[in-house]
């Protein structure tokens, strides 16, 4: 097994300033926004990304939510790994509003898309734009590309990415591990 | 936390162990936020077919089941014995096994004698999942009116459930004993002694004659109508005797020193085993019972669909 880092501490740091200005420059005093976490792992990254959007903007009662997509996947029962539900917490209507949707690790392309089947069952957004923090772009199988994204990295199917939050949940790590 | 039923079928709570039971309850309240949003329906079992055979009457289990199956996209097809070939001397296996054939997933069944269910899932290929056999179980009632009470108290283990009335006759009173049990609270059993089953006690349950005593015990009360359909000899003089000394008033909680909380599975006899003022007031549970069932219910068929791997499409 090989182990390479790929984003440290610091450098993730500055990414997630980086993003979070260019999420302000786009959207303003982020008004008609919400920001949505992608159960389970985009969670602690929106949350992080909601606070530095906060400092940035001056808006302090941005929207925020978090989404599961569990219901909606499309390898229901073909592997053998029970799927487990996370709760959806997104208490305020999504109707003309513009989404950011935050995970940390982009690669197939379908979790995003089974979240975009849960949110249109929330409402009609006016927008859903999508933050991704690793980009595996060769390994996409569907037709998504994120909007936002902090580091693009090439990577083999056996590869995997791991990101890893420091103690206090302040910044992540990010790991490729070779089998 | 385990996150996989140890059971292929639901044919009675004698079946499952604590396990099974919190991971129904957890995976409930994540369908509790998909039934109570605008758009009430996840695709999760779209290529799943379910089969509701009937072969007794019923309006809340039947409806709460078939949503229960269609907010989970199942398609499903509806059978009751009055109006199928039963009536012409076709045998349950045969009948179910015709229905299979048709290439359907899932059964869920009511059934007047008990124990049909488990003989279904040994003589056929289906699931299985028991809505009701004979006086014998009724799974998803337990466990909905476990997870109302631990909705209403947050919690079950310590707690006091009295279960009142026609025990003998009552399918529902033997699986919230057995669920109550597990889950750690302590269940008495209250009734004329005719409605009372003989050796019950064996099953780990006080058992208590007078009303007000049984009250006065518990924290929640679970009050099961009398089944004038089962009862094939006279159990009490009039039903009128029955309401004086069993009949869940207003005055009769009034009198206790706490107070405590009302649950009925329905169908309820408003008069007989407890007044419409009671059934109406904040203290009873049942409309929440009912919200709950279809919950547990959508929890109960995705966990059982998970244990489908023969079925993957692949």
């Amino acid at each position: 097994m090989e182990k390479r880092l790929i984003l440290d501490n610091s450098l993730s740091r500055i990414i997630l300033e980086r993003i979070a200005l260019q999420i302000t420059e786009n959207h303003g005093d982020m008004r008609d926004c919400a920001i949505i976490g992608m159960q389970p792992r985009g969670i602690l990254l929106a949350r992080k990304l909601l606070e530095i959007i906060t400092r940035i903007s001056g808006n302090k009662s941005i929207l925020y939510g978090e989404l599961d997509s569990t219901f909606y996947r499309d390898d229901f029962r073909q592997g053998d790994k029970m799927l487990v539900p996370n709760t959806i917490k997104i208490d305020f209507l999504i109707e003309n509003k513009k989404i950011i949707m935050v995970d940390d690790v982009l690669y197939t392309g379908r979790s995003v898309r089974s979240s975009l089947n849960a949110l249109g069952d929330f409402g009609r957004p006016r927008k859903i734009e999508l933050m991704a923090l690793i980009d595996r772009k060769f390994n996409r199988e569907l037709p998504i590309q994120p909007d936002y994204v902090g580091e693009e990295v090439d990577t083999r199917t056996n590869d995997r990415v791991e990101v890893k939050w420091s103690e206090d949940k302040s910044t992540p790590e990010v790991w490729i591990i070779t089998e | 936390m385990e996150d996989s039923l140890s059971v292929k079928h639901l044919l009675g709570i004698k079946e499952i162990s604590y396990e099974d039971i919190q991971l129904i309850f957890r995976t409930a309240d994540n369908f509790k936020t998909v039934i109570n949003r605008p758009i009430k329906r996840v695709p999760t079992l779209r290529d799943i077919t379910i089969a509701n055979i009937f072969f007794e009457n019923s309006t809340r289990t039947r409806v709460s089941f078939e949503l229960a199956e269609k907010r989970l996209t199942a398609d499903i097809v509806n059978f009751s014995s009055t109006s199928s070939s039963v009536t012409k001397g076709e045998t349950l296996i045969d009948t179910v096994n015709n229905i299979l054939a048709m290439k359907v997933d899932m059964v869920v069944m009511r059934h007047p004698a008990p124990g049909a269910a488990v003989f279904l899932a040994k003589h056929t290929k289906t699931q299985v999942i028991n809505a009701g056999d004979g006086t014998h179980e009724h799974p998803t009632q337990a466990l909905l009116d476990a997870c109302s009470i631990k909705e209403k108290l947050g919690e079950i283990e310590g707690k006091k459930i009295a279960i009142i009335g026609d025990i003998m006759h009552s399918r529902v009173a033997l699986s919230n004993i057995l669920c109550l049990q597990k889950l750690g609270a302590e269940v008495m059993v209250c009734g004329p002694a005719t409605l009372i089953p003989r050796h019950i006690e064996h099953l780990g349950v006080k058992i208590e004659y007078n009303l007000k005593k049984a009250l006065d015990w518990c924290d929640v009360a679970n009050v099961l109508r009398i089944q004038l359909e089962r009862q094939d000899i006279k159990y009490f003089p009039t039903l009128r005797e029955y309401t004086m000394q069993y009949g869940i008033s207003r005055r009769i909680l009034e009198s206790l020193d706490k107070e405590i909380t009302i649950m009925h599975p329905g169908p309820i006899n408003r008069g007989v085993e407890i007044t419409s003022e009671v059934a109406d007031h904040n203290q009873s549970i049942i409309l929440d019972q009912v919200e709950n069932g279809v919950a547990i219910r959508m929890a109960v068929l995705y966990l059982l669909a998970m244990k489908r791997p023969e079925n993957a499409i692949s």
